[in-house]
């Protein structure tokens, strides 16, 4: 089980949150060709590293936040807002 | 009873002064106040608690803690029977019933016991290979019951179980010297200490072990360190609790029993001390597993601890310093101990010498060949230094064959293990988390010996006591090429039972070494995983069980409902009147009748409504509905589509507009949370920076439809209620207001019937008294309750769908029909470009349609539309609702056909689990198509 920072609520418990997926996907213009737009729907990065990924404090505050994580350690380097940039790669990264 | 006491004259930590009566597999025995169920065992002089899991082999007790393989009982204190209790940490109570496992059909003869004198036909992998014609299934039920794994109990379950969430800067696992050490120095800094002992007291080795600590005797110190400890109030110390699991950010659970019950913790640690201590490991000889056979350290402690001789003649096999010392102390606690067996050359001196001066034989050198025995262990064989065979007499054997470091929860930490050839055992390499190993856990010096099987029959050697494998098995798994130890433990089973290898893993590792010729290093361990000991069911669990395993969620009207002779159902977490009275098929029909004939009351509060607000509502509306709303006019609504970003119907209802820049949506039942999320994530993702609110308010507002050609008039008499005739109150109209007595409501002209509907929102609370009066005045026009399965019939007579029940996951706008409002959209929303992909605008796909038939016709929800003509038939889609109209006289459903929209009027095969009918493909709306009736 992870323990989450949420940037409002503080460190909570994993089940507090909803997960959202990978993070940062720009929404193609409705013209995109198929190919773009298929890449949005159904293409994510599986990396063994770093993940930027959304999640919802679903049973605190409610607010979506991103947050990078490792997926071989699960150590959280990162959190940071909805909007927010990628943060640049830290010591971490 | 049983024979002689096997309790000594004087010593150990109990209190001879209160007897307990227990019973042991039926014969009444006593024990003394302060004795586990397996110290009283001994003391009665019982040797054999239990047979083996595969070859029904008798088995005794073999160690003293939590690693005991054997004397897994089912321990009943009168609250219900207990399977798999290990019967060395089980503390005794009065009245306490224990029964062993796999008795069949008593403990001294038993009958399956001739599987262990065929054994040659049992081999490793025998599982594997045999009992796979026709299928496993075939043979798993006899064997299950052979295998003896416990039984459950119909009856309730008793046990209190809850849940603890504790939070501490530190978490030390262990209570005993080095785990006492490790939270006397974290509550000296004032960190918040919990301190967690599997055993049901605190004290660890300092219970039996003389060696002095910090110069003081151990009992005196632990006694002072309990007395500092309880000083803390930053230190929580808990015995009966089993650190289980160790995971992510410092989480890890305990899994408590005590007095009160089982109990759960999920601690978050700062940081955690592990003083697991180690784990005395078997000796490999011929008959290793018979009663009487036992670890030296477990031997010493049930003798200082629990006063209790484990045997009248005790010889020691031992291939280590710490086994000399166990032996040693044994004797001056009284139990003879006559001679001591070791295979190599030059034990320590020091330790030799006082053997020799307690009149201890000694064989050094010696190589151990094989016990004898039937029901408890009798002599002994081996080869004494100068080559003679010898025999000696015994009655007990306690050996060592070193000791192991506990590293369980270490290694799922994600610490690595190294192998310390000094030590001969796995001690802490490395681990990323702050964990920290203490005392013997970290590696315990004196406790490395020679490991070898010993030169007799392979077969007769035990590696893993729970499962039976032997010394053979591992040959013939390295033979056949399962040398990885995870594969020799999956081929053999060794370590995969409830004991999870604490006394087999070692040896099993030692013996693949040697016969493949590695390094025990290089063949590494298996991997630790989560729970460390069994954990009850029921524990994890907690109060989430019966009544509060999912809690069901009434209406505000519920006590109503149920007076009108509601019957319940669960509709997506709602308990919902399905329908009213005793007989479900007559309640329906009259139900509907109603509605059609005068006027039905439906409650329909668990509908979704989400109420979206701020300047931005309107274009956000657009965005995530196919249809857009923003051409609302105040006062008005739209029933709304809602799609996924591939296209697919997710969701329908009604979307109002109260004033500009204020909208209520509406959602179906089941989705009312699930909306709300969805609409809450496009809003704070990707509309962050415009004016927005989005507020679920399903829960404030009890919603009550009345609906039937009498509606109108029902509730235009409500007191208070405007005038439902001024105003052109149409279909599709929105209006607020209040009742005369104050109660706030919303009032919305939505017909899903194909009647006069009157939706009526109040808020929950308000529901109950109006709902009275509602029932009061309509009383006299014929108003009566109607349910959910009414409703559904009512809906289908209107062909409206149902999103998931006429939908699944693959059906979009446009085969719903809605190509006219895709085709006039002009801005984007939520899945507006998945509906331009060729694949999406095929003809060819399942579309839905309506069908009639034959009311005598088999046509049910899920029968499959087959192609017609010769040869194979091939499935084009499935009825997705179908019933007898009670209003109309004849069958109608919907469906999914593939090219459906183009097929109106073709007579189509239906198939169902061999039965076949015909439908017709029509329109989806079988009553008043032109809509007549719901202007009223």
């Amino acid at each position: 089980m992870l323990r989450i920072p949420c940037p409002w609520c503080g460190v909570r418990d994993e089940v507090e949150y909803r997960f959202g997926g990978e993070s940062h996907l720009e929404r193609p213009a409705p013209d995109a060709a198929d190919a773009h737009w298929a890449d949005y729907l159904f293409n994510r990065d599986n990396p063994s590293g770093v993940h930027h990924e959304r999640w919802c404090h679903s049973y605190g505050c409610g607010q979506w936040f991103n947050l990078a994580r490792d997926t071989v350690t699960h150590q959280i380097i990162a959190v940071y807002r909805m909007g927010e940039p990628k943060p640049a790669a830290g010591e971490d990264g | 009873m049983a024979g002689p006491s096997y309790r000594l004259p004087e010593g150990g930590w109990i209190d001879r002064s209160r007897p307990l009566a227990f019973t042991f597999n039926g014969r009444r025995l006593q024990g003394c106040a302060g004795d586990t169920l397996a110290s009283a065992l001994l003391a009665a002089g019982i040797a054999v608690v239990g047979r083996s899991f595969k070859l029904h082999r008798p088995r005794g007790v073999l160690a003293a803690s939590a690693e005991e393989p054997n004397a897994l009982v089912t321990v009943d204190r009168g609250d219900g029977p207990v399977p798999l209790a290990r019967a060395t940490l089980t503390p005794l109570s009065e009245g306490l019933r224990a029964e062993s496992r796999r008795v069949f059909p008593a403990l001294g003869f038993d009958l399956a016991r001739i599987i262990d004198y065929t054994r040659a036909l049992w081999p490793a992998g025998f599982y594997n290979k045999t009992f796979k014609w026709p299928s496993w299934h075939a043979y798993e039920w006899a064997l299950r019951r052979m295998a003896g794994l416990g039984r459950l109990v119909p009856a309730p379950d008793p046990t209190r179980y809850r849940h603890v969430n504790v939070h501490c800067d530190v978490l030390v696992v262990g209570a005993g010297p080095a785990g006492l050490t490790a939270a006397l120095a974290a509550a000296r800094a004032g960190e918040d200490v919990l301190v967690a002992e599997q055993a049901a007291e605190p004290g660890g080795s300092l219970e039996y072990d003389p060696e002095p600590v910090e110069g003081q005797p151990p009992r005196e110190w632990l006694a002072q360190a309990l007395v500092e400890l309880a000083r803390h109030p930053n230190v929580r110390l808990v015995c009966g609790a089993t650190v289980a699991g160790c995971y992510d950010h410092g989480v890890l659970t305990i899994h408590g029993t005590g007095d009160a019950g089982e109990s759960w913790w999920k601690v978050r640690a700062g940081r955690v001390v592990l003083a697991t201590g180690a784990i005395e490991q078997p000796l490999l000889f011929g008959n290793n597993d018979l009663p009487g056979i036992m670890l030296a350290g477990a031997v010493h402690r049930y003798a200082a601890r629990y006063g209790v001789a484990c045997g009248r003649r005790v010889i020691g096999v031992v291939n280590n310093d710490l086994g000399w010392r166990a032996l040693l102390a044994l004797s001056r606690a009284g139990v003879e101990v006559v001679a001591v067996i070791d295979p190599r050359p030059m034990p320590d001196r020091a330790l030799s010498a006082a053997a020799a001066e307690r009149g201890i034989a000694l064989h050094v050198g010696a190589t151990p060949l094989t016990a004898h025995g039937s029901r408890r262990v009798r002599s002994f064989d081996f080869i004494t230094a100068d080559g003679g065979r010898e025999r000696v007499e015994c009655d007990a054997i306690a050996m060592s064959g070193g000791f192991s470091p506990t590293l369980n929860l270490y290694a799922q930490a994600g610490g690595r293990l190294r192998h310390d050839p000094r030590l001969a055992s796995f001690v802490p390499a490395d681990c990323r988390r702050p964990v920290e190993v203490v005392g013997a856990a970290a590696g315990i010096t004196g406790g490395a010996g020679p490991i070898a099987p010993a030169p007799v029959a392979s077969t007769s050697q035990w590696v893993d006591y729970l499962y039976d494998v032997t010394v053979a098995d591992v040959e013939l798994a390295v033979r056949e090429g399962f040398d990885s130890i995870e594969h020799l433990k999956r081929y053999t089973t060794v370590g995969m039972g409830p004991d999870q290898g604490k006394t087999s893993n070692r040896n099993a590792l030692a013996l693949v070494a040697a016969l493949t010729g590695r390094d025990p290093g290089a063949v590494g361990t298996t991997t630790c995983r989560p729970p460390y000991q069994p954990v009850t069911l029921g524990a994890i669990a907690g109060d989430r069980r019966g009544d509060f395993y999912a809690p069901a969620r009434r209406l505000p009207g519920h006590d109503w409902h149920a007076r009108q002779g509601a019957e319940f159902e669960d509709f997506a977490g709602w308990k919902r009147p399905a329908w009213y009275g005793r007989d479900r098929d007559a309640g329906i029909a009259h139900e509907v009748g109603r509605v059609r004939q005068a006027a039905g009351l439906f409650d329909a509060s668990p509908l979704g409504k989400i109420e979206v607000k701020g300047p931005a509502a309107a274009e956000f509306l657009d965005f995530i509905y196919l249809t857009a709303v923003s051409g609302l006019k105040p006062g008005r609504a739209r029933y709304a589509v809602m799609l996924n970003e591939n296209g697919v119907v997710i969701d329908d209802g009604v979307c109002a507009r109260l004033t500009d820049d204020h909208f209520l949506v509406g959602t179906s039942a089941a989705n009312a949370g699930r909306v709300a999320h969805w609409l809450e994530e496009w809003r704070q993702c990707e509309w962050s920076r415009r004016e927005l609110i989005v507020a679920p308010v399903t829960e404030q507002w009890a919603v009550i439809t009345v609906a039937g050609p009498r509606a109108r008039a029902i509730v235009q008499a409500l007191p208070g209620m405007i005038d439902l005739d001024a105003g052109g109150l149409a279909p599709m109209s929105q209006r607020a207001g209040r009742l005369d007595d104050g109660t706030r409501y919303r009032l919305q002209t939505i017909s899903f019937s194909g009647e006069a509907s009157f939706e009526l929102s109040l808020p929950a609370d308000r529901a109950p008294a109006v709902i009275e009066r509602l029932a009061e005045i309509g009383a006299p026009a014929g108003l009566g309750p109607i349910g959910v399965e009414a409703l559904l019939v009512l809906r289908l007579e209107k062909g409206h769908p149902i999103v998931g029940i006429d939908t699944d996951g693959t059906t979009n706008a446009l085969d719903l029909g809605f190509g006219r409002i895709v085709a006039g959209r002009k801005t984007d929303f939520v899945g507006a470009r998945s509906l331009a992909r060729p694949a999406d605008r095929s003809a060819d796909r399942r579309q839905l349609v309506g069908i009639e038939f034959d009311p005598s016709a088999a046509v049910v929800a899920g029968a499959h539309f087959v192609t017609a003509g010769a040869g194979p038939r091939r499935s084009e889609g499935f009825v997705t609702s179908a019933g007898i109209s009670p209003t109309l006289g004849k069958g109608i459903g919907l469906g999914l056909l593939e090219g459906g929209h183009r097929r109106r009027g073709e007579l189509v095969s239906v198939f169902d689990q061999g039965r076949r009918a015909t439908v017709r493909v029509v329109d989806r709306c079988f009553y008043d198509p032109g809509g007549a009736r719901i202007r009223g």
